[in-house]
């Protein structure tokens, strides 16, 4: 613990020595290794689920078995889908910390550190079923359904509200042949939030994820189905920083967001995966006229990651927002950006992404603006900016633009740049010592995104920064 | 023990280059001191070693502050005993506002002075950060901004003036202050400075080309240096004379 402490920053090692090798062998014990028909069958007829949904899982199975991986970004040839752990049954999960006294006592200084309260410590832990201020948000949850918000465990809502899943369930956003791990997360799809907002409902208040976060089984193929009607508003906020029990070492899970006529969204989530897990999210929405949609992503953590939120903007003046940051740390490759399909006129995107790389981390901003030829008078605005904290490490820029109209104006502005000494020496002769002079440049380098996010979160992820930066330099 | 900055014999050298050769200086708290001196001569290699810069290696001689010779600290470690630097051109750091900079770096100070001061409240940094703002009539709102993020030359001047008042140093290194500045700005930087020298007793050591600076802040004693030496030191009188002659008639 000792040297990853030292070399990884906290709380990597955190993800490393506490979450998974602790539980590894504890988790396997029980469930079965790679995927089969039976399995996908097991999972489907364990969850009670009805046949459609079934046949969406068999339809997924086969275009996975068919679909080659991708041949472009990183190298994925070493992910061996035969030795993962595609799902366990409630009963197969033997668990891991069972109480608070169990938890390791640099594990609990480390969230002390971080400031993290002492409630959702815990459910960091793996000890949160009994999370004391679940009863909050069942209040919280109360409000809301009053008014017909319907925000559920993915789950349950096949079960609850069949005709709306049935509806939008990996249909037009995200189908099981977009690509192989979106054909896999169809056929072996587990948990996840549904959230349903009524025509005309604004939600003031950000839905969070916490409550999902105890919820046992929690599959690292987890489905996200949210659907904002006409002129409704709301923001959802998936978990800060939670590493992850289980020693599956894919991550494949799918958003589909749909954005009616002037709805307006904002999805926020921060990410941090254990550092020996592939994470091949698939995060997609489809906007409406008058729509908006914003994306607000952190991405620490995971040994490689490969993540484009898209919007596409099918309704006059649509307008979607990406705000992104990554940080790739010793290890990692952090391969992210954002798609926007700008498909009818008036459209318009911002796209401002900004990352990290250290110890050797690589960093690479991969995006996509398209403009259909029928889309006139689109607007979008590209801006990326790599900080790049030591010789070893790296950053890349792979903008594509596929633009068929002439009325288009698309701006982009990529910048990638090192921590100058003067900078740190200004620092330094006002008090500050190496590393507080680093974490300062560089939460003000992500300052622009993380003032996006809520309060709390802003808090913590410029904890983990200066947490990272500890005994970086020098 | 009074407080002084005491430099002796000290040689600087940047990439095995020597810059300076054997600088004897003694700046007491409450005195002003200048060095004028030619581009060139060595002046800011001489700001830059007394805080520490990584480029500049100090190859012989000694600088002791409060008591120990401070060559092997850190530039913050130096910074903490007392020491404060205004630059010629700060950088800027984007997306750090002035206030959180100076909650931090005022903090730092007080856990450098006694380990077991508690954090500033943010009440009473606010009261800090605005009085100080409030004795050299800057607007608050300037604590908003970046730090120097697209300064003009005197908000940048202003902002280490600010700095200064805040963190409140025994012994201030003021560099080229002047440099760049409208008379206005210059007025009200050497006002800045002026006001601690009164209030604190503050010890400045000025870095300058020009005499024009020390017309706003009277120097007690003044130290020409040529080609990495003090050639001269003498009173505010020497500052005259380069105002009237420049400095060739120093050159042997």
């Amino acid at each position: 613990m000792a040297d990853t402490n030292k070399q990884g920053g906290i709380f990597s090692g955190l993800d490393r020595e506490t979450f998974e090798h602790r539980n590894q062998s504890d988790y396997a014990t029980a469930a079965q290794r790679g995927i089969t028909e039976s399995l996908v069958r097991k999972i489907s007829a364990n969850k009670n689920e009805p046949d459609w949904m079934l046949d969406i899982r068999l339809e997924g199975l086969r275009l996975f078995q068919e679909k080659p991986l991708p041949t472009w970004g990183p190298d994925l040839s070493k992910l061996n889908f035969d030795e993962i752990i595609y799902y366990a049954a409630p009963d197969e999960i033997v668990e891991g910390n069972k109480s608070w006294e169990d938890v390791p006592t640099d594990v609990k200084e480390t969230f002390e550190r971080l400031g993290i309260p002492e409630a959702e410590r815990k459910v960091l832990a793996g000890v949160g079923a009994q999370y004391e201020s679940e009863t909050v948000y069942h209040r919280l949850r109360e409000e809301w359904e009053s008014l017909g918000v319907i925000f559920e465990d993915m789950d349950i809502a096949v079960q609850r509200y069949p005709e709306i899943v049935q509806k939008y369930f990996m249909k037009k956003c995200v189908p099981p042949s977009d690509h192989k791990f979106a054909a896999l997360h169809a056929a072996v799809w587990s948990g996840g939030t549904f959230l349903y907002v009524p025509a005309g409902v604004k939600v003031t208040q950000p839905l969070q994820a916490y409550f999902r976060m105890n919820a046992k089984n929690m599959g690292q193929f987890e489905h996200t189905l949210m659907i904002i009607e006409e002129g409704a508003e709301a923001h959802y906020i998936e978990g800060c920083s939670a590493p992850k029990y289980g020693a599956n070492s894919l991550h494949a899970g799918c958003v589909e967001i749909f954005v009616k006529k002037s709805g307006h969204f904002r999805y926020s989530s921060v990410e941090n995966w254990s550092a020996d897990t592939y994470n091949l999210n698939t995060k997609r929405s489809i906007v409406e006229e008058d729509g908006h949609m914003e994306w607000v992503g952190g991405n620490m953590g995971s040994g490689v990651t490969m993540l484009y939120p898209c919007s596409i903007l099918i309704g006059r003046r649509a307008h979607a927002d990406h705000l992104g940051i990554a940080f790739a740390g010793a290890g990692q490759i952090q391969d992210t950006g954002a798609k926007v399909f700008h498909s009818a006129s008036e459209t318009t995107s911002n796209i401002v992404m900004k990352s990290l790389s250290k110890d050797g981390g690589a960093s690479i901003y991969r995006g996509l603006i398209q403009v259909a030829s029928h889309a006139n008078d689109v607007v979008s605005n590209v801006k990326c900016d790599a900080l790049i904290l030591d010789d070893h490490s790296k950053s890349d820029t792979v903008p594509q633009m596929k633009i068929q109209n002439n009325t288009a104006s698309i701006a982009h502005e990529a910048s990638a740049g090192r921590i100058s000494t003067e900078d740190i020496f200004y620092l330094q002769t006002r008090g500050l010592t190496e590393d507080e002079a680093t974490a300062m440049v560089v939460n003000g380098f992500i300052e622009p995104i993380v003032k996006e996010l809520p309060l709390e979160y802003a808090v913590e992820m410029n904890r983990l920064i200066e947490l990272e930066m500890e005994g970086s330099v020098g | 023990m009074d407080i002084q900055l005491e430099i002796r014999d000290l040689t600087v050298a940047i990439d095995e280059v020597e810059i300076l050769h054997g600088i004897n200086l003694t700046v007491p708290k409450g005195e002003v001191h200048a060095i004028m001196g030619p581009n060139g001569s060595g002046k800011s290699t001489l700001s830059q070693a007394i805080f520490g810069h990584p480029k500049y290696a100090i190859t012989g001689g000694s600088i002791n502050f409060k008591g120990q010779d401070i060559v092997a600290l850190a530039p913050d470690k130096r910074a903490n005993l007392g020491l404060f630097l205004a630059f010629q051109s700060p950088n800027a750091v984007p997306g750090v506002k002035i206030s959180t900079f100076l909650k931090q770096a005022v903090n730092a100070r007080r856990r450098a002075t006694d380990p077991d001061a508690k954090v500033l409240k943010i009440r009473e940094y606010r009261e800090l950060l605005e009085g100080t703002m409030d004795t050299l009539h800057m607007k608050r709102e300037f604590a908003d901004r970046y730090l120097n993020d697209g300064f003009s030359g005197g908000e940048k001047k202003k902002s280490e003036i600010l700095q200064m008042a805040v963190l409140n140093p025994d012994i201030a290194v003021v560099d080229e202050i002047d440099s760049g500045l409208d008379v206005d700005a210059l007025r009200v930087v050497a006002a800045g400075i002026n006001t601690l020298r009164e209030q604190n007793q503050m010890g400045v050591l000025i870095i300058t080309h020009y005499p024009r600076i020390l017309k706003y802040i009277e120097p007690d004693a003044v130290h020409i240096m040529m080609d990495g030496n003090i050639v001269n030191s003498g009173d505010k009188s020497l500052a005259h004379k380069i105002e009237e002659q420049g400095y060739d008639w120093l050159r042997a």
